[in-house]
């Protein structure tokens, strides 16, 4: 079913193809790496449509807005918060794990998501694997820029790991677990009191 | 004991099969090892020394006759017939084949069993009092608190990859019995002026390299609110942890360079922001998950009955096994008794199957079908009858579970060390041999009175030496085996990490040191003095003078006079 593993690793930024609200689409953004050489103003974006770092994105906003067809990165480390009033100027949010293990973003996506109600694009970048998909559509993500060496058949089929699930979440507003504690207290459950 | 629904079922059959893809997926190919890696801990599969090893989840040490009874079968065909019950109350398989685990993960799923999360850097499963439920000094029962945490972190999306492993322990009596303050996170229940139960959440302790009691973060946090508080204070880990150094991401090490005061104030900020969300718990739910316990329906006994006041008064290893291994129950009639896994010939915690199957027939016999493994790597039978303590003192003696040592100093916990673990530097199963043989004389043990010592075979801490009156840790230098002593530690109320005192030892000379070590004690002890009571009165100073009388010349000249 799947492509075999590569040795070498395929530029993680480099996609044509991702999973995005449960369908495989072609996808022509292009990712803006963060150039450590560069100023965050002096990096050149190119035309079209891309998605830019942080700083990047602070520092050019003036021009960028303007643009529509720019999307926001955000690092591991990176607050979202600070990209709360950003939110009417951008197409779409990235969240990167440098690596699949690095376990940051998936804060990242449930803040966006219930503290800041970040209701656009949430799209997972960098080494993006199958069974880590269905984790992250549970914390928010609704993208997914699948990793170039991976069948994105088999990333479809993961976001369809498990039918039930015990926690609420962010992608489960009235989630199946309510039913878990039996149908009386469906009422009470997920406002607050 | 929780009953499983056809919910729980589902869940669990449906992680078997994402794994038994996973594992398909890995050996076609399509699966890098290091991609594999993660996902298969988090079905605790390690791969280690001489073979795969297999960790099973005993969610907060509770197993049914039923369940053992698989544990055995899976113990005799998939393995070579032993496994070794843990500190942290799972089972470990130390031979099993790769490519059989999904089937033993399908075997233990029809008992309602799993091995999720018993491994990677997620919540671990979770731990709790041995004699929850039974234990006369409780005030909460803990177990619907442990199955509550139980559900909010089985396949948590947010918090599978953390910055390191996340072990968190319940307990709801007035003694500590869980060694609250060694965890990532404790929950310590304790009820309000109207009997609501409130948590102390209890966070930043460990283990490992950089032993650490955990500090009060909040204490009174409504029960209802227990796992939105988690959920603030795993986010605040998840983001904030170290991550460029694997010794120092666990979350000891980020309360600590916080400080606890910073720290809780980035979770209460957290704590506020969530605090009436759709993960606060409705009011029904501690009702519907103590529904969901089955309840030992209890005869109405008298408590001393006469088969037991006369075997007391007639037979002395019965009486010495009723001191030792027998506690009280808060049924009348009623007693907990602990098996004992310390005898000769076992390794601590290690179990045969046949043995496994013949305990689950004597827990069907005398225990309403129910046992607990303890972090101190026995079995607790928790509903004996008193008036049926003779007879099943009979049939564990025919079993050799009747060691009469349990707190004793041969009681003692050891991780399975360099013979089988990859982490390990030294063997932990020899010293813990020798020590024994040392001390078997039951009433020279007797005379010691309580005493807890504790083997790990590196500074992992599977041993939990840090918390051993006596504690041993197994140390490399230049590919040999030594140990570094340690007295003072303890959990409990009172918790304390023990105070090194010096120089590691060779193997050999383990146990003439441990029996200096309790020298020291008998001469100092006041009467009646338990010797972590004599070691917190007198300080580390007596036993170092002892064990290195050359102490302030060279290490050199120490190790000559050891040698001598």
């Amino acid at each position: 079913m799947a492509d075999p593993v590569q040795t070498t690793k395929p530029d993680l930024y480099k996609v044509t193809r991702i999973i995005k609200d449960g369908a495989i689409v072609a996808d022509d953004w292009q990712f803006v790496p963060l150039a450590s050489e560069l100023a965050p103003e002096a990096h050149p974006i190119p035309a079209g449509r891309v998605i830019v770092p942080l700083p990047v994105w602070q520092s050019q906003r003036h021009v960028l807005a303007a643009r529509g067809d720019v999307g926001v990165w955000l690092a591991p480390a990176d607050d979202p918060q600070q990209l709360a009033d950003s939110f009417g100027q951008i197409a779409l949010i990235a969240v990167d794990f440098p690596k699949f293990t690095d376990g940051r973003g998936y804060s990242i996506a449930s803040l966006l998501r219930s503290k800041l109600h970040w209701k656009g694009e949430l799209r997972a970048i960098g080494d993006v694997l199958h069974d880590q998909l269905y984790y992250m559509q549970r914390v928010g993500f609704n993208a997914y820029a699948l990793r170039s060496d991976r069948s994105a058949e088999v990333g479809l089929a993961a976001l369809k790991d498990f039918e039930d699930i015990y926690q609420f979440s962010t992608d489960q507003a009235l989630p199946v677990a309510r039913r878990h504690f039996g149908a009386n207290t469906a009422a009470t459950r997920g406002s607050a009191t | 004991m929780y009953q499983y629904d056809e919910f729980d079922r589902r869940v669990v059959r449906s992680r078997a099969a994402q794994y038994r893809r996973q594992v398909a997926r890995w050996q076609a190919g399509e699966l890098a090892d290091d991609e594999f890696r993660p996902l298969r801990l988090q079905n605790g599969l390690y791969i280690q020394r001489h073979a795969p090893m297999l960790r099973i989840a005993i969610p907060y040490g509770h197993l049914s006759s039923v369940q053992l009874r698989k544990l055995a079968y899976i113990t005799r065909h998939y393995d070579r017939g032993v496994g070794h019950f843990t500190t942290r109350q799972n089972l470990q398989l130390n031979w099993v084949k790769i490519e059989e685990t999904p089937d033993i993960l399908d075997h233990l799923a029809d008992v309602d069993m799993h091995a999720i999360q018993t491994s990677g850097n997620c919540v671990r499963n979770i731990t709790t009092d041995a004699y929850a439920g039974v234990a006369p000094d409780e005030i909460v029962d803990p177990r619907p608190f442990c199955e509550l945490v139980r559900q909010w972190s089985t396949l948590h999306p947010e918090f599978a990859y953390l910055p390191r492993k996340f072990k968190i322990a319940v307990s709801g009596a007035t003694e500590d019995r869980a060694l609250l303050r060694f965890h990532d996170v404790a929950l310590e229940l304790h009820r309000d002026a109207n009997g609501e139960p409130l948590v102390r959440f209890i966070v930043g302790g460990g283990m490992g390299r950089t032993p650490i009691l955990g500090e009060t973060v909040r204490d009174d946090v409504p029960w209802r609110d227990m796992h939105t508080y988690l959920e603030a204070i795993l986010r605040v880990y998840n983001r904030f942890g170290r991550r460029d150094n694997m010794y120092k991401a666990r979350i000891k090490i980020l309360v600590k360079s916080l400080g606890v005061a910073a720290f809780r104030e980035q979770v209460e900020e957290e704590f506020s922001r969530i605090a009436n969300g759709p993960n606060r718990l409705p009011e029904d739910a501690l009702s519907w998950i103590q529904s969901r316990f089955v309840t030992p329906q209890y005869e109405t006994l008298t408590n001393n009955p006469a088969v037991l006041s006369d075997a007391l008064a007639s037979n002395i290893p019965f009486a010495r096994w009723h001191k030792r291994n027998v506690r009280g129950h808060k049924a009348v009639g009623y007693a907990a008794v602990t098996l004992s896994t310390k005898r000769a010939g076992f390794a601590p915690g290690d179990v045969t199957d046949a043995q496994m199957d013949a305990v689950a027939d004597l827990a069907d016999q005398y225990s309403l079908g129910e046992l607990r493994i303890t972090h101190d790597q026995n079995i607790v039978l928790a509903h004996v009858k008193q008036s049926d303590l003779p007879a099943l003192h009979s049939a564990l003696h025919a079993l050799g579970f009747a060691t009469p040592s349990i707190g004793l100093v041969s009681d003692m916990i050891a991780c399975p060390g360099g013979d089988f673990c990859d982490l390990a530097n030294a063997r932990s199963i020899p010293i813990a041999a020798a020590v024994a043989e040392r001390l078997e004389d039951l009433d020279e043990q007797e005379d010691i009175g309580p005493l807890r010592l504790n083997i790990s075979g590196c500074m992992n801490s599977c041993g939990q030496h840090h918390a051993g009156h006596i504690g041993i840790l197994g140390v490399d230098k230049q590919g040999q085996e030594w140990y570094q002593l340690s007295v003072g530690g303890s959990g409990g109320t009172q918790s304390s990490i023990g105070a090194v005192l010096g120089p590691s030892l060779r193997a050999d000379q383990v146990p003439d040191a441990v029996e200096q070590i309790i020298e020291v004690y008998l001469e100092a002890r006041a009467s009646n003095e338990r010797f972590l009571d004599t070691v917190r009165r007198i300080g580390a100073e007596p036993f170092k003078n002892k064990l290195y009388p050359n102490k302030g010349k060279s290490a050199a000249d120490n190790k000559v006079a050891q040698n001598g």
